[in-house]
Order: structure tokens, then C-alpha cells, then sequence
């Protein structure tokens, strides 16, 4: 299939029946998930529930072991790897750690999509860059190396670099993770302003709740690789499940156990303690 | 049973590995027509690679050549032969020290840096994130390392040889009174371009070509935390060394054998 017109209706991206394991253990048994285009869905679970795994199948950068993602009406994991070259020229991604190239000034690395895809002379690409890092309000730290960068402002340089392309969608991974109140005010501002200024389709994959419930249009919440909720914000917010209650709320126990699946604790104790004791120098 | 399994399956992944290292080399082959367009990474890389190598090749091209200056001049003045003392020092260099010593060092100082450079740029997201800007990271992180490697180590092992020779002279001539026309043309009658320089490049190609394979392979391949590249570093240095000591000796046999 070519890809779609911009206002077409349809989801930018399509999951159906996918499932992905790790080893043994099922990350996504059966995932369901429509993006729609031009607007914020977050994808919202518990740490640990493949995340940005997701984010890495729907970038192809993993394969699914069943079920399809469809990308702007193409099958990603059908796509030979000039296509889907292509097609992530489409996409923008924001790692949780940055992932600035390290030996390379902030304005190299914005500059880097351009200088590697297009043919544009020196002097557009400044303004092209110029303008995306004033977007991130990091111009004035343009010829700063990474290593020289606060957490919060890597995150927002990496935002600047994800965005050179001008990409139809660009996916968050964790960006409230680990970040100060002030930075995450600055993001949580700055991920709206530019999905509704560049018409973006944005993804963002979270467990901050508050924060992510508050920009997103629509949510999903996965756990235990399956989707237990998925809608408009308001609709997941006020939802009555426990499962999303608790998650959403913040509760120790409920339909997620607060212990690790672990043999009785009596058992446990009485068992070590009719151990001899022998190897115990041992051990030190 | 236990024992025979876990020997299954070290073998087993042994063979995955080694899968995994050829199909990464296919794939860095791959890469060689983009680099043609852009040599400035090949520049770049070569200047870590190799300039960056030349000082310590230097001082032990030197304190090698100086010791065989030593240690030849001792035991061919037992038979009155110290006017040969430089066809043996600039044999010994060009056939075998120059060529194995240079790949030993070079593993340890460049071939450990890559693995570390490529290992924690996989840690740190740094190769993902260039696949995700539709930038291949193993044609254009990988390639440009591996050429500079294949390229660096037959000229540094020219200049540890070359350095080599200097430093026999310096024993030799300078402390020891060999003949300094002696010591030049029974180097030039003797030194076959054929059978001792020719046969000395294609030993340091083969080292460069294994060593940065190793060194690339094992940063890419690691586990991406801390633990796992520096247990990488670890494994190309020591792998190398067993590369290069093992392909020497088959190397040597081939070339020398009757």
C-alpha cells in the first residue's frame, strides 16, 4: 500500500494481534493498538511492561514473533531496508537517555539528519537548525558538546534533532523519566506545542502518570502484555477497573501484588533454617 | 547429562557467534561504497587509528630493535660474524617482530579503544538512535573503523620495522663497533623484497584485518552496560592476541615452509 494523505482519517498506526517474547516470557500477547494521526496517545504500563520495546517494533528496530504494525498504511516488518529507511525518515524518536552523538557539538548533532539526507547548502541547514533548537529553547547552547548538558537539556536537544526532518510522527520514550520539576514542566509544555504547531502525531510511552494524563488525547495502559484499557484520557482516567485504578492512582496492592510470585513466606523461613549452617563461611 | 549439555551449548553459541561476526562483516563490507563518497569519516578515523597508534609503535620499534642490536651482536660475535648483525636484526623485524609486535600493540591501544568507543555507544542508545534517524550505524560508525584499521597497521608495522632497524644501528654500530658499512650492505644483499618485505606486509594485512574485525565485533556484540563493555574490551584483547600468535605461525608456514 503507498502512504496515505495527510488528512486521511485512518490511524497513522496500525497494531493488530501482537505478540513479542522475550526468551519465555510473553511481552505482548495479543496488543491491539490504533494511533491516530495529529494527535498525543500515550502508552502508559508499568516498568517493565516492553514499553519501548513497542516503540522499537513500530520503529523496526525489533520483529514481532506474530501479528502486524502498520506504519502509514506499510506493513514495517514487510518493508525491505530501504523502505524502511525511508519510512523512519517519516518518523522522529526521543530516546530516553538522549542518545546525542557524544563527540559532536549540540548543533552538529541537530544538523546530522540534514547533512546525512538532504543536499541542503550550509547556509540553510544553519537556519533550519536554528530555528529548531529556538523551538527547544536551546540556541544559545548550540556549541556546547553533549557532555556538557544537564539531563533535562539533552532531552530537549535530542527533541530538536527528532524534529530536523520534519517528521509526520514522533514517538517519547520515558521523557518525564528522571527529570527535574523545572525540565519536566518545560517538556510537559513543549510535547503539546509542538505536536499542535507541526500537526504531529505523537506517541509517548510513560508510567508518569499525572503528567502524561494531562497532554495526552488518548491513552492506552498495557500490563501484563495485554491492553487493559485503551480510549480518550477522560474515558481511561475515570475508568473503574481496578487494574487501571490502581496504576493510575498509585496503590501498592490490588490486582498488581506488591510481592514477587514467591512460596509462602513461613515456608521460606522454616527451609533456610533447617539448612546446617555449613557453608555458610563460605559464602562470606 | 548436565556436563555434556552445557558443552552443547557453549558450542552452540560459539557457532551463533561466529555467525553473528561474519554477517556483521558482510555487512561492514557493505558499507565501503558510502565511504568512497565521504572520506572525511575515513580521515577521521585514521587519525585515531593509526596516528594516535604511532607513538607507542614508535618507542617499541625502537627498544625492540635496540635489544636485537644487543642480543645479535652477542651471539654472532661467538662466530665472527657481527658485519651480519644488521640482516638479522632487519630480518627478524621484517618477517616476524615488526608485523606481530605491531598487531599486539595495536590490539591493546587501538583495537581496545574501539571496542570500547562502539560498546558504550551502543549503551547509550547512540547506535539505535542513528537507525532510528534511517542512518545505518554499522556503515557509517563501523565501516570507516574497520578501513582505517586494514589500512593503519601494515604502514605502523613499517614504521616499528623501519624505527626498528635505526634503533639496531644505534646498538650495533654506535656503542658496539659493527661496521656501519657492513651493517647497511649486507642488509641490502641479504633482505629479499620478495621473500621477507612482501611476505611481512601481507602478515600485518591479515593482523589488521582480524584485529579490527575482533575489536568492532565484540563492541557491537556486547552486552550494552558497564560490565559488558568492559568485558568486551577484555575479550578483544585477548582474542586478538591469540588470533595474531596462531595465524602467525600458520602464516609463517606458509610462506617459509618447504
Amino acid at each position: 500500500m503507498s502512504p496515505q494523505p495527510d488528512d486521511s482519517n485512518e490511524p497513522l498506526v496500525k497494531i493488530r494481534g501482537l505478540r513479542f517474547y522475550r526468551g519465555e516470557r510473553a511481552i505482548f500477547d495479543g496488543v491491539d493498538i490504533d494511533i491516530p494521526r495529529r494527535l498525543i496517545t500515550a502508552i502508559m504500563g508499568p516498568s517493565g511492561t516492553g514499553k519501548t520495546t513497542l516503540l522499537k517494533l513500530i520503529g523496526g528496530q525489533l520483529r514481532p514473533d506474530a501479528g502486524t504494525v502498520h506504519v502509514d498504511g506499510q506493513d514495517v516488518h514487510k518493508l525491505n531496508n530501504k523502505d524502511l529507511y525511508r519510512l523512519r525518515m517519516r518518523m522522529g524518536m526521543l530516546f530516553q537517555s538522549g542518545a546525542l552523538l557524544t563527540d559532536i557539538s549540540v548543533f552538529e548533532n541537530v544538523a546530522y539528519p540534514l547533512r546525512e539526507h538532504t543536499r541542503l547548502p550550509e547556509s540553510i541547514i544553519r537556519k533550519l537548525v536554528l530555528m529548531k533548537l529556538e523551538a527547544v529553547g536551546l540556541r544559545g547552547a548550540r556549541d556546547l558538546m553533549p557532555s556538557e548538558l544537564s539531563g533535562g537539556m539533552a532531552r530537549r536537544a535530542a527533541l530538536a534533532r527528532a524534529i530536523v526532518l520534519d517528521p509526520k510522527m514522533i514517538m517519547y520514550d520515558e521523557p518525564f523519566t528522571g527529570q527535574d520539576p523545572i525540565s519536566m514542566g518545560v517538556l510537559v509544555q513543549l510535547i503539546p506545542r509542538l505536536s499542535k504547531a507541526s500537526r504531529l502525531t505523537s506517541i509517548v510511552v510513560s508510567h508518569d502518570v499525572a503528567e502524561t494524563a494531562g497532554i495526552a488525547d488518548i491513552i492506552y495502559v498495557i500490563s501484563n502484555g495485554k491492553v487493559i484499557a485503551g480510549g480518550p484520557s477522560e474515558q481511561v482516567a475515570n475508568s473503574d477497573s481496578p487494574w487501571v485504578r490502581q496504576f493510575m492512582d498509585g496503590l501498592a496492592d490490588g490486582p498488581v501484588p506488591f510481592h514477587f510470585p514467591a512460596p509462602p513466606l513461613e515456608a521460606d523461613i522454616l527451609e533456610n533454617a533447617t539448612q546446617p549452617p555449613a557453608d555458610a563461611g563460605a559464602t562470606l | 547429562m548436565e556436563p555434556l549439555a552445557r558443552l552443547g551449548r557453549i558450542g552452540i553459541a560459539s557457532l551463533e557467534r561466529l555467525g553473528r561476526g561474519h554477517l556483521l562483516l558482510l555487512h561492514i563490507f557493505s558499507g565501503i561504497t558510502d565511504l568512497i563518497t565521504r572520506p572525511r569519516l575515513l580521515i577521521a578515523q585514521l587519525h585515531s587509528v593509526g596516528v594516535l597508534s604511532m607513538l607507542i609503535i614508535t618507542v617499541s620499534g625502537l627498544f625492540v630493535g635496540m635489544v636485537l642490536g644487543l642480543q645479535g651482536f652477542y651471539i654472532l660475535s661467538q662466530f665472527g660474524a657481527e658485519e651480519t648483525l644488521g640482516v638479522m636484526v632487519a630480518a627478524s623485524l621484517v618477517r616476524e617482530l615488526g608485523p606481530v609486535v605491531t598487531a599486539l600493540l595495536f590490539a591493546g591501544r587501538a583495537g581496545s579503544a574501539l571496542t570500547a568507543e562502539i560498546g558504550l555507544m551502543k549503551a547509550t542508545e547512540q547506535l539505535s538512535g542513528l537507525e532510528m534517524m534511517a542512518v545505518d550505524p554499522i556503515k557509517r560508525i563501523l565501516t570507516p573503523r574497520f578501513m582505517a584499521g586494514l589500512l593503519s597497521m601494515p604502514l605502523l608495522a613499517a614504521i616499528f620495522s623501519a624505527i626498528g632497524v635505526i634503533g639496531g644501528h644505534f646498538v650495533g654500530v654506535g656503542l658496539l663497533g659493527v661496521d656501519e658499512g657492513a651493517y647497511w650492505s649486507q642488509m641490502q644483499a641479504k633482505i629479499d623484497l620478495h621473500e621477507d618485505i612482501y611476505n611481512g606486509v601481507i602478515k600485518s594485512i591479515v593482523f589488521g584485518f582480524v584485529c579490527t574485525w575482533i575489536a568492532l565485533f565484540q563492541g557491537h556484540d556486547c552486552v550494552p552496560t558497564s560490565e559488558g563493555v568492559s568485558r568486551a574490551t577484555t575479550r578483544t584483547v585477548v582474542h586478538s592476541a591469540l588470533a595474531i600468535l596462531c595465524l602467525d605461525f600458520v602464516l609463517t608456514a606458509l610462506m617459509f615452509g618447504e
